[in-house]
C-alpha cells in the first residue's frame, strides 16, 4: 500500500492433505499498511493457508518469505518477535490466569530464560486495555466466557507486538461493540505499519477492510479492494449467491454490505 | 497408646485443609508456607513414630532416630517431592489432570528391572553367604528400578519418535507399559520365587530409606526441581495449544524431550528407592492447582513440597496404624489416590 517491500510473501504454496488439495498453488504478499481479510465458505483452506503463512506447517511446494528472508531460515524466537498468529478458539484451556496468558506474547521478546522487563508489563497492560480485559486479568482462563476468552487471547497476539498479524477468526463470539473494538484496534495497527491478514466470517465485517482476499477450494480466486465489482462478483459466487452486495450511504461515504438471499 | 496422637494429627490435617479451601484464590507464597509448616510438623512426627509409640525422648533413644526414622522421614519426603513434581511434569506436558508420571513406560521398565535381578537371585543366591546376597540384593533392585524406569520411558520415547506429538507418545507408553509387564510375567512364570519380592517392591515402601538412599533423592531434587522451574513457562505455553506455543517461537520438541527427560530422571530415582508408589504424582498437582496457583513455575514447586507432605503423612501412617507391623505405604497412597480419583469424578459429574 504505502509502496514499501512486502513485510509477508508466499510463492506457490501447494499442501495435500488425505489426497484432497487444501491449499492450491497460492500466492499472495502482505505489505506493512495493510489491513486485509481472507473469506471463504467453509473447508476452502484459510486456516490452513494462515498457518502455512504463519510457518506452523510445511507446504509441499512453494515458500514463504518473511521481510525479504525465508520464514524457515529465520530463528524460532526471531520470527515469532515479527510474526504473531492466533488460533480459532478451542485449543486454549487450562486454569492459567489472563494476565499470564497475555504475559505469553511477550515470550518472543524476553526468551523463555528472561523475565518480562517494564517494558514488557506495558505492552501487557496496553493489549488487554486494547481489547477490554483488564477487569478479568486475575481470573483464570477456563472460567470465562468465550468473548472474555477469546479478548483475552486476541490481547496475547496483540501484545507481541510483531509487525504481521495473522489471526484466525478473532471476531468469534465477540459480541458486537466488541468486535466494532477489535475491527478499529486492527485498522489502527496497519495505519501504523502492520501487515494484518484475518480470516473473518463475516461478509460484512470484512467489506469494511482495505482488501479482501477469496479463498474456494484451496485456490485463491480474487483479490481486491471491496469497491472492486469483480471482487465482489467473485465473493457472492463463492458463496453459492447466499447474499448480495449492496451499497448503503453512510456517514463516512458508502459502504458495502452483505444482504442475506431470502 | 499410639491412637491417640494419631486421632490428634488428622483433625489437624483436616483444619488445614478446610482452611485452604476456605480461602479460594490463595498466594502461592502463603500456600507454600503453609505446605511447608505442614511438611515440618509432619517430620517431627515421623521423628517420633515408632513401632512402640510416639516419643521423641533424646537419650536412649538418639541412635534409633538417627540411624532409622530421621533417613526414613528425609527420605519420605524427598521420594513424595520427586513423585509430585514428576506428576506436575506430566499433567502439563499432557495437559491432562489424569497424566501419571508412570504413564511413560517408568513403572513396567522399573518393574521388569526388579524382576530380572529376583530371578538372578534365585539362580546365584544359593552360591551367596546369606547376608552378602541381602545387600547385594538390595543395591540391584534399586540399581536395576532405576535402570529399568529409564529403560521403558527411553523405550517410550524411541517407540514414539521423539516427544514431539502427545497423543503418539501417551500411546507408546501405553505400548511399552503391557510388553514389558508381559515379559515380567514372563519371567516370573519361570522363575517363582520372583513374585513376591517383586509384590513387595512395587507396593512400594518406605520402610529401607537410609542415610545413601537420602542422599540420592536429595541430589536428584536439587537438579531436577531448578531445571523443571527453568523450563516451566514451555508449560504454561502448552495451555494455549501446541501450534501457539510453537508460534511463541519455542522449540516444542526439545523442550518437550528436556521435560520428559527430567519426569524420568526425577521417577526413576523415587521408584528405585521407595518402589512403585501410586498416586502421589496424580494427586498433588491439583493440591496446588485448586487453589488457585496456574503458572508452573510455582506449580512445580508446590507440588512437590504437597507431594513430599503427602507421603511423609502415608509413611507415618503406615508405620503406626497397624504397629508394631507396618503396612506398605504404597497401600496407602493407593486409598487416599482413590479416594481422590472418586472426589473429581463426583465433581466432574455435579456439573
Amino acid at each position: 500500500m504505502a509502496g514499501t517491500a512486502s513485510l509477508l510473501q508466499a510463492e506457490a504454496l501447494c499442501l495435500r492433505l488425505g489426497g484432497r488439495r487444501v491449499v492450491n498453488a497460492v500466492s499472495l504478499a502482505l505489505h506493512g499498511g495493510e489491513w486485509a481479510v481472507l473469506v471463504g465458505p467453509n473447508g476452502a483452506g484459510k486456516s490452513t493457508l494462515l498457518q502455512l503463512l504463519a510457518g506452523l506447517r510445511e507446504a509441499d511446494s512453494g515458500t514463504v518469505d518473511l521481510a525479504g528472508r525465508r520464514l524457515s531460515h529465520w530463528p524460532a524466537r526471531e520470527r515469532a518477535q515479527r510474526l504473531a498468529w492466533l488460533s480459532q478458539q478451542g485449543e486454549a484451556d487450562g486454569d492459567i490466569a489472563a494476565h499470564d496468558v497475555v504475559r505469553l506474547g511477550r515470550l518472543p521478546r524476553h526468551g523463555l530464560f528472561g523475565a518480562p522487563d517494564a517494558d514488557d508489563e506495558v505492552a501487557v497492560a496496553a493489549a488487554m486495555a486494547e481489547t477490554a480485559c483488564s477487569e478479568f486479568a486475575e481470573r483464570r482462563l477456563n472460567e470465562l466466557s468465550g468473548g472474555e476468552r477469546q479478548r483475552v487471547l486476541l490481547a496475547r497476539a496483540l501484545a507481541v507486538g510483531s509487525p504481521v498479524l495473522l489471526l484466525d477468526e478473532p471476531t468469534t463470539h465477540l459480541d458486537a461493540p466488541h468486535q466494532r473494538a477489535l475491527l478499529r484496534s486492527l485498522a489502527a495497527r496497519a495505519r501504523r505499519g502492520a501487515a494484518v491478514l484475518s480470516v473473518l466470517h463475516d461478509v460484512t465485517l470484512a467489506l469494511a477492510a482495505d482488501r479482501v482476499l477469496v479463498m474456494d477450494q484451496g485456490r485463491l480466486v480474487a483479490d481486491g479492494a471491496p469497491a472492486d465489482a469483480t471482487l465482489r462478483a467473485a465473493l457472492v459466487t463463492v458463496f453459492g449467491a447466499s447474499f448480495s452486495v449492496e451499497c448503503v450511504s453512510s456517514p463516512a461515504g458508502p459502504r458495502w454490505v452483505a444482504l442475506p438471499a431470502l | 497408646m499410639n491412637t491417640a496422637p494419631s486421632a490428634r494429627t488428622s483433625p489437624a490435617a483436616a483444619t488445614t485443609v478446610a482452611a485452604m479451601a476456605a480461602g479460594r484464590r490463595r498466594s502461592p507464597l502463603a500456600l507454600a508456607l503453609g505446605l511447608g509448616g505442614l511438611a515440618l510438623l509432619l517430620a517431627l512426627l515421623g521423628l517420633a513414630a515408632g513401632a512402640q509409640g510416639w516419643s521423641l525422648a533424646w537419650g536412649d533413644e538418639a541412635d534409633l532416630i538417627t540411624a532409622i526414622r530421621a533417613p526414613r522421614t528425609l527420605g519420605a519426603l524427598l521420594a513424595g517431592a520427586l513423585l509430585g513434581l514428576s506428576g506436575a511434569i506430566a499433567q502439563g506436558l499432557f495437559r491432562n489432570p489424569l497424566a501419571d508420571p508412570y504413564l511413560l513406560g517408568s513403572a513396567a521398565g522399573a518393574g521388569l528391572g526388579v524382576v530380572l535381578v529376583l530371578a538372578a537371585r534365585g539362580l546365584l543366591g544359593a552360591s551367596l553367604g546369606l547376608a552378602a546376597s541381602g545387600l547385594l540384593l538390595r543395591l540391584g533392585l534399586v540399581g536395576a528400578a532405576f535402570a529399568g524406569a529409564l529403560f521403558g520411558m527411553a523405550l517410550t520415547l524411541v517407540l514414539a519418535r521423539g516427544a514431539g506429538r502427545p497423543m503418539v507418545l501417551l500411546l507408546a507408553g501405553v505400548v511399552v507399559g503391557v510388553l514389558l509387564t508381559a515379559l515380567s510375567d514372563l519371567v516370573i512364570l519361570l522363575s517363582p520365587e520372583a513374585l513376591r519380592g517383586k509384590q513387595v517392591f512395587l507396593l512400594g515402601s518406605t520402610s529401607f530409606f537410609g542415610w545413601p538412599s537420602v542422599v540420592a533423592l536429595a541430589a536428584v531434587l536439587a537438579l531436577a526441581l531448578p531445571l523443571a522451574v527453568k523450563l516451566s513457562r514451555t508449560l504454561d505455553a502448552l495451555v494455549l495449544g501446541e501450534a501457539s506455543a510453537a508460534s511463541l517461537g519455542l522449540p516444542l520438541p526439545r523442550l518437550r524431550l528436556a521435560l520428559v527427560a527430567l519426569m524420568a530422571l526425577a521417577t526413576g530415582t523415587a521408584v528405585a528407592q521407595a518402589g512403585l508408589v501410586a498416586f502421589v504424582g496424580l494427586v498433588a498437582p491439583p493440591l496446588g492447582r485448586r487453589r488457585g496457583v496456574a503458572r508452573h513455575g510455582a506449580l512445580l514447586a508446590l507440588s512437590a513440597l504437597a507431594g513430599g507432605a503427602l507421603l511423609l503423612a502415608a509413611d507415618i501412617a503406615a508405620r503406626t496404624v497397624i504397629a508394631p507391623q507396618e503396612l506398605p505405604v504404597g497401600v496407602l497412597t493407593a486409598v487416599f489416590g482413590g479416594g481422590y480419583l472418586l472426589w473429581l469424578l463426583r465433581q466432574r459429574m455435579g456439573r
